[in-house]
């Protein structure tokens, strides 16, 4: 069974649901009683042993096909320590919020490891069922994690809108999983990629069954779209980021996000490699949508937590764009797929950062509304001065990783010469800057003197300081993040027939 | 041993940044960190004077270079170096750096930690953006200078700073954007982001499209921070709304970086697109000049018809620049040559001329309007207004203040003896041998010029009866109650003295500024003269 050892992170992960899942049940702390932030410490250690079997994972040789299912190689060794790290920090800073909203500690956190084993997976699938089932386990336990406050009206919209949404969402990509199989007899992504190859063939033309992958690609699309809030399918993110608890909001729109870009490069890059002339312009039309309105929507935001909503939807439109410009053939120092890799790893940091921010001044003033932020310098000089660096990262503004990470994708843009795609982007950047800039505006630029100073608690402290320096990090020395980065995606380019 | 000489160019950059870290991290007093900011600010100031006399100007090219790796994977380095361009222009950025710091240590009294720290921050960004050759660099240094403006204009400003703010950052962002996906064009052409490299390496070289695309990418990005008519609508509010020092900064040398990035990018790298599109930059200088000045005529506030002047002389930078990118082919060189009935050289020396008059231009503007400027907000402190009608008569309540006004006034129209006289002599006479239609449109601008300064500035505030009914509330530089306008204290003379001496020094005088210059003009001329 050498193959276990390969799947490391998920039975870590599997283990650590179970556990904390059972002492649950067996550790009755009397009524009335919280359990404290032991059960958020378990789940962050089981976290952490995954992220450091993941860790292990990043230099692995050749890619390893485990249980016929499972693809480990560095490309998803990659997102998934860019997913746990971003679960771990979220985890920390959540506690004392989830502690003080909900008496069912152990279940929350139960759920919360089962999210990240469900990510986890859908990373790594290759087969278009298991694919399927991980994004569905994912979706099931997101919409627990949304609804949680079961006594806030607000959660149980969040996760109804959520639950509702992502089930026709799962069917309509279903539909497309079984549109695939009836063409090429095989749910395996590489058997499928070869099958179509040999369908096209040299003469480069669509025929057959090879048209039943047109409208597929488009279902599963739609189903993948839902879950990383592409337009036209984000309409839920709004309103389930902002009613759901702040620490599931954080979650929702980096590290779930993450999953889904993975399983949309894996399944068009790998999978639907012998359609890039037809999938890259579909993709293009939906990265331009997804920007755009994301933008124009975010710009009406005074609520915080809102505007953070729309703009990780806009942010996933210039994700997708190093998507669209993915090179097959030869990969190049500033390939589509490194930009999407980096943009990853920089907005996740950068994201979770913005987020806990939000939480900090929930918990302290229970307002996300962007009056609460006014003359924040004088009450939390340091949360504001980390916000800053979050907000001008995700404007992309060096010296912060959101710069490389947009400097990647136009890269690529401008490599494939999609100039117009490029030059949109940018309009959008431009736009983007001005909700941003609010904020900033909000913090700094009046003052009250009377303010009293804000109390942020030690964990949530450490969090952002972590989130802030890694934001830094990235944006001043990108080097070292590169190497993982472009060997990540050398390693998932060559498995394309 | 290296030489020290070797690692002066990292120290002169970092040090800025150090001393904005100390400010933040030990800056436990106001008192500490406005005496600390200010000492701290003279070793780059130092350094860049050490630079003016180190450099071999016989010798010429880039010295003092400095390579390291930063990001391998991109062939992106760490490689900054310096050349009779961007000296002097290192120079100006240090001492207008020093005077600031030295100024608004009299006159800042409320969050004195961060404003220190922003004023550092910016001269750390600006001095990189003089010292980048490497593309990546140049716009990580380029984009991080909006930043410290953003606040200090946010924080510090006038009534509507907040809009002024917005506005500064976006306009120049769109800009800047623009111009990185021309850098990115320029590497994937080229497969280096280092500037000298890559202009050697003639991106899009025969293929007009894609250099002119480019091009407009450069222009976008350089053309709002000078900013050039018709970009130049963000420039009036902000510099209406920023803190005196954020002025005196912003004229002074972020206007140049716009004009900087044209000399060392755009015309050794894509010398056929410039020729293509030099009757535009020619277009929209002359335009500048003359449009900026009719403005000025109308402003009734003090400080918005400095920043309009400030339009209209930088249209001269963009007309010198304009009129020597017509010959920057060996082609275009030769039409030239026929139309005119000169000699090659004859151009050529025209060329050089009209570069040595924008450079000159960059670097007066620089000391005239910074100048202007300080002493905008010297009256401000005093009157809390800039309504030009509540002025008038102050000549004789505050001599002081006049005679340095007069001076960096007539500095600023141009009299022959003050520093601003050269750039115009030298950009007109060379635009007139290469582009004279539009040469001889722009010199309207000097008449204007001469009535917002003579009529506006000074017989509006200085000349006639004073009428102490018309602004009855002066107040001291200190914020106490005063009879009426007192004149110029001792540290706003401190401040001000050293820019009225380079301006009659580089009156009399500007032959060794124009040695730096000259040099690099040359150089720049003999590169595309050289390119097969």
């Amino acid at each position: 069974m050498g193959d276990l050892g390969f799947i490391a992170p998920e039975i870590i992960l599997l283990i650590g649901g179970l556990f904390v899942f059972c002492l649950d049940v067996a550790y009755d702390p009397g009524v009335g009683k919280k359990s404290g932030l032991s059960y958020m410490a378990l789940s962050a250690l089981f976290l952490s042993a995954a992220l450091i079997a993941a860790v292990l994972q990043l230099d692995i040789e050749e890619p390893h096909v485990a249980f016929s299912m499972m693809t480990v190689d560095r490309f998803g060794s990659f997102i998934k320590v860019t997913i746990f790290s971003g679960m771990i920090l979220t985890a920390i800073a959540g506690g004392r919020y989830i502690n003080r909203r909900s008496g069912n500690q152990g279940e929350f956190w139960t759920f919360f490891l089962m999210v990240s084993l469900a990510m986890s997976i859908a990373v790594s699938a290759n087969n278009l069922v298991l694919v399927y089932l991980a994004i569905e386990f994912l979706s099931i336990t997101s919409y627990m994690l949304a609804g949680f406050l079961r006594e806030n009206r607000r959660s149980n919209e969040a996760g109804l809108k959520y639950f509702l949404y992502g089930s026709i969402a799962s069917a309509v990509m279903l539909y497309g999983i079984s549109l695939l199989y009836g063409a090429t007899g095989s749910l395996y992504l590489n058997d499928i990629a070869a099958a179509f190859a040999e369908i096209i063939g040299d003469a480069q033309e669509i025929s057959g069954l090879a048209f039943a992958a047109l409208p597929a690609m488009l279902l599963i699309l739609a189903g993948l779209g839902f879950k990383a809030s592409l337009a036209p399918f984000y309409q839920w993110a709004p309103d389930t980021y902002d009613g759901s608890p702040t620490p599931v909001a954080t979650y929702l729109s980096t590290a779930s996000k993450a999953a889904a870009f993975a399983v949309l490069a894996r399944f068009f890059v790998v999978g639907m490699a012998s359609f890039e002339v037809n999938w890259a312009p579909v993709l293009a039309a939906f990265s331009i949508i997804t920007m755009t309105m994301g933008n124009l929507a975010a710009l009406r935001q005074n609520n915080v937590k809102r505007m953070l909503a729309y703009s990780s939807v806009a942010q996933a439109g210039y994700i997708l764009m190093g998507l669209v410009a993915v090179t097959s053939v030869s990969p190049s120092a500033m390939d589509g797929l490194n930009g999407v890799l980096l943009y990853l790893f920089a907005y996740l940091f950068t994201n979770v950062g913005a987020f806990l921010v939000v939480m900090a001044l929930e918990e302290a003033v229970n307002s996300t509304d962007i009056s609460a932020y006014q003359g924040l310098i004088k009450r939390a000089p340091w949360l504001a001065a980390m916000f800053t660096v979050f907000l001008l990262s995700l404007t992309g503004i060096p010296v912060t990783g959101g710069f490389f990470g947009k400097f990647y994708v136009f890269g690529a843009a401008i490599q494939r010469q999609y100039f117009w795609l490029a030059a949109i982007g940018m309009i959008n950047a431009g736009i983007a800057a001005f909700y941003y800039l609010r904020v900033i505006q909000a913090m700094f630029f009046t003052q009250d003197d009377e303010a009293e100073t804000l109390d942020v608690p030690m964990a949530l402290q450490t969090s952002l300081l972590i989130c802030t320096i890694a934001t830094i990090w990235v944006g001043v020395y990108p080097s070292a993040v590169l190497d993982w980065v472009s060997d990540a995606s050398v390693q998932l380019l060559t498995v394309v027939p | 041993m290296e030489s020290p000489d070797s690692v002066v160019l990292t120290v002169l950059l970092f040090w800025p940044l150090v001393a904005a870290l100390l400010v933040i991290l030990f800056g436990s007093s106001d008192r500490l960190i406005k005496n600390g900011s200010i000492w701290a600010s003279l070793l780059p100031l130092g350094l860049s004077i050490y630079l003016l006399f180190a450099y071999d100007i016989e010798g010429g090219g880039m010295q003092f270079e400095q390579v390291a790796e930063w990001i391998p994977q991109l062939n992106a380095g760490y490689h900054i170096g310096v050349d009779g361009l961007s000296i002097p222009l290192i120079f100006l950025t240090a001492l207008l750096s020093t005077l600031s710091l030295y100024y608004s240590a009299g006159v800042i009294n409320q969050r004195v930690k961060e404003y220190f720290f922003l004023m550092h921050l910016l001269e750390f960004s600006m001095l990189g953006v003089f010292l980048a050759l490497d593309y990546v660099l140049f716009y990580v240094f380029w984009e991080i200078s909006l930043v410290p403006m953003y606040f200090l204009i946010g924080i510090w400003g006038g009534a509507n700073r907040g809009y002024a703010a917005i506005k500064f950052f976006i306009y120049t962002l769109v800009g800047s954007v623009a111009m990185l996906l021309a850098i990115l064009g320029v590497y994937f052409a080229t497969g280096t982001f280092d500037i000298v490299e890559a202009a050697a390496a003639q991106p899009f070289a025969g293929n007009l499209t894609l250099a002119s695309l480019a091009f407009w990418g450069f222009f976008l990005g350089f053309a709002f921070k000078v900013p050039s008519f018709p970009f130049h609508t963000w420039l009036p509010d902000a510099h209406t709304e920023a803190p005196t020092a954020g002025s005196v900064i912003l004229a002074g040398v972020l206007l140049k970086l716009g004009a900087y990035g044209m000399l060392r990018i755009m015309l050794p790298s894509f010398p056929e697109a410039s020729v293509y599109w030099a009757s535009w930059l020619v277009a929209l200088g002359a335009i500048a000049i003359v449009y900026g000045a009719f403005v000025c005529v109308a402003q009734t506030d003090l400080k918005r018809l400095i920043a309009y002047s400030s339009v209209s002389h930088m249209g001269y930078v963009m007309l010198g620049i304009g009129a020597a990118a017509t010959i920057m082919t060996p082609d275009a060189l030769a039409s030239a040559v026929d139309r005119f009935g000169l000699s090659a050289e004859a151009i050529q020396d025209s060329a050089a001329m009209a570069l040595n008059g924008a450079a000159l231009q960059m670097f007066n503007h620089g000391i005239i309007t910074g100048a202007l400027f300080f002493l905008v907000g010297i009256i401000y402190e005093r009157a809390h207004t800039r309504d030009l009608s509540l002025f008038g008569g102050l000549a004789t309540k505050t001599p002081h203040f006049y005679g340095l006004m007069l001076t960096a006034a007539f500095a600023s129209l141009g009299l022959p003896g003050l520093a601003g006289f050269w750039a115009e002599l030298f950009t007109f006479r060379g635009a007139f041998a290469l582009m004279p239609y539009w040469a001889a449109f722009g010199t309207i601008g000097i008449v204007i010029t001469a009535v917002y300064i003579l009529y506006r500035i000074i017989q509006n505030v200085f000349l006639g009866e004073y009428d102490e009914h018309k602004l009855p509330h002066w107040t001291t530089v200190e914020g106490h109650q005063a009879d009426g306008p007192t004149d110029m204290v001792g540290f706003e003379k401190v401040t001000m003295w050293p820019l009225i001496a380079a301006m009659f020094l580089l009156g009399i005088y500007p032959t060794p500024l124009i040695n730096y210059f000259n040099r690099s003009a040359q150089e720049l001329l003999a590169f595309v003269r050289n390119l097969v």
